[in-house]
């Protein structure tokens, strides 16, 4: 019960032989070591394991491993460039509060990535659709909103 | 997670073959968001998933214009759905409810074929496909089949489906001017929660953009299945649709439910909030047909 897969992840492209009940979360994690997505609750309802796959945020805690085969996967780890700069929705979390205890951060972030790669001009409700599957348990939500807004300006689509 | 085995045939034949194969051992999964939460939870233990992923067929959505007749895979996704612009327009009562299943992530791999065949009585999915009067096409060992989709729920977590059976698409027919259609799932947020209750309702009148010639009331949560309240549709045809009667109508749609207590909520609660929003999604559809007369 293992396949072989390939997949670009973050731009590199791999293969990977998996067992074909692993969740992704479970391959990045636990076999990549990539820690960077966290697991909440590990049943689709509190979205900090949110990865996007072929442009659409998903949670990785019930998307299958054997699923990204053949797919683009972009986690937490891809967004600073390789200089440690950080992206622009990374940064914008940092100034304006959008963190707290930091749990819930790489989830709001890809999902707000995929949000903004799709319509860079999202406004508030927009914005707030697209983090509703996102909990979070510090921030009361306001600042992560103001962060996602303030990334927009400073060209948060961009990679 | 216990380990299974994941299939992944590229037509429905092969499926279907499939599962003869391995009968009970093996599940069907599209997008696995209910699938993928029971099997880690131990409630099943399948040995094999067979995914119809790669079913291209499932996942087409269009519109025949000749005919006027919309057609949705059973893997169309609630997003895909959500971001059609056809279905905004022209579907409001399918956008209104599948835009706010679960989260976007959940929407952007739970299908509405796996919203159908769950048949838990709060899917939000299966309220605008009834008003719509769609027709599920089933294929299965013995051939295809199909019935109205208000026809498919047989009690909690049942349909009419038998072992092997796979839902391939929704029919709706072509829906004539002067229609609008609305639903609210009404709990005490959208996202992330199963509704209290799900209220969708069409009605379609005359070229006087009054007179009545047909409607539908459904409601989601108010019976062990999905229903239709077919007494306040009666009370509505050939009437001139106003505030007045859509608040009988609310009336007699909470009088025939059968609704009941639960944890999220009491059954005094939910028939309130029937009257209430028959009313209000009656009206709601009034201004999408006179906007887009
Ligand atoms: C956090 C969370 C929130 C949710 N919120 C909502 C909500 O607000 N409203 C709501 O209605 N639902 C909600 N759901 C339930 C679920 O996501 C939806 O019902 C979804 O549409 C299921 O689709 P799926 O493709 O993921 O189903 P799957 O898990 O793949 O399948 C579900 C069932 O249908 C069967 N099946 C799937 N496709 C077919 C087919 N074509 N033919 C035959 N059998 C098939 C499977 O064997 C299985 O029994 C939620 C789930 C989660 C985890
Ligand atoms: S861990 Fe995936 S949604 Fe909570
Ligand atoms: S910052 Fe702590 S959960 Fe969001």
């Amino acid at each position: 019960m293992t396949t072989n897969i390939s997949f670009l992840l973050n731009g590199d492209q791999i293969s990977y032989e998996i067992k074909d009940h692993w969740t992704l979360l479970h391959l990045l994690r636990e076999e990549m070591g990539l820690i960077g997505t966290k697991e909440g609750c590990g049943n689709g309802e509190c979205g900090a394991c949110t990865v996007i796959v072929d442009k659409l945020a998903v949670n990785s805690c019930l998307y299958l491993a054997i699923d990204a085969d053949k797919k683009t996967i972009e986690t937490i780890e891809g967004l600073a460039s390789t200089d440690g700069t950080l992206h622009p929705l990374q940064q914008s979390f940092v100034d304006n509060g959008g963190i707290q205890c930091g749990f819930c951060t790489p989830g709001m972030i890809m999902s707000s990535k995929a949000l903004l790669d799709e319509n860079p001009n999202a406004g508030r409700e927009e914005i707030k659709h697209a983090l509703a599957g996102n909990i979070c348990r510090c921030t009361g939500y306001i600042q992560i909103f103001e962060s996602v807004e303030a990334a927009k300006k400073m060209g948060g689509q961009n990679e | 997670m216990k380990p299974f085995k994941y299939l992944s045939p590229t037509t429905v034949e092969e499926a279907i073959s499939f599962y003869g194969q391995h009968s009970e051992t093996a599940k069907y999964v599209a997008g696995g968001t209910d699938v993928i939460v029971k099997v880690k939870e131990g409630w099943i233990e399948p040995d094999f998933l067979i995914s119809l992923k790669k079913i291209t067929e499932l996942s087409d959505l269009h519109k025949n214009e000749a005919t006027g007749e919309l057609s949705i895979g059973a893997a169309v996704t609630h997003a895909t759905l959500e971001k059609s612009l056809m279905i905004r327009n022209e579907y409001p009562i399918i956008y209104d409810a599948v835009s706010n299943i679960g989260s976007l992530q959940i929407r952007n791999v739970g299908t509405i074929g796996g919203n159908l065949i769950n048949a838990v009585p709060s899917a939000d999915g299966a309220i605008p496909m009834i008003a719509l009067d769609g027709v599920v096409l089933l294929h299965g060992p013995d051939g295809e089949r199909s019935c109205a989709v208000k026809d498919l729920f047989v009690s909690p977590y049942k349909t009419i489906l038998k072992p092997g059976e796979i839902l391939k698409k929704i029919t709706i027919p072509p829906q004539r001017p002067h229609t609008g259609s609305a639903y609210i799932k009404f709990g005490r947020r959208a996202a992330m929660e199963l509704p209290l209750i799900g209220i969708g309702v069409l009605l379609t009148v005359e070229d006087d953009l009054e007179t009545c010639t047909k409607a539908r009331i459904c409601l989601g949560v108010a019976a062990p299945t999905p229903m239709r309240a077919f007494e306040a549709e009666k009370l509505l045809v050939g009437k001139k649709i106003n505030e007045d009667i859509l608040r009988q109508a609310g009336e007699t749609a909470a009088d025939e439910s059968k609704v009941r207590d639960s944890v999220r909520g009491k059954a005094w609660h939910r028939k309130e909030m029937i009257r209430v929003q028959v009313r209000r999604m009656g009206l709601a559809c009034m201004e999408i047909i006179w906007n887009n007369n």
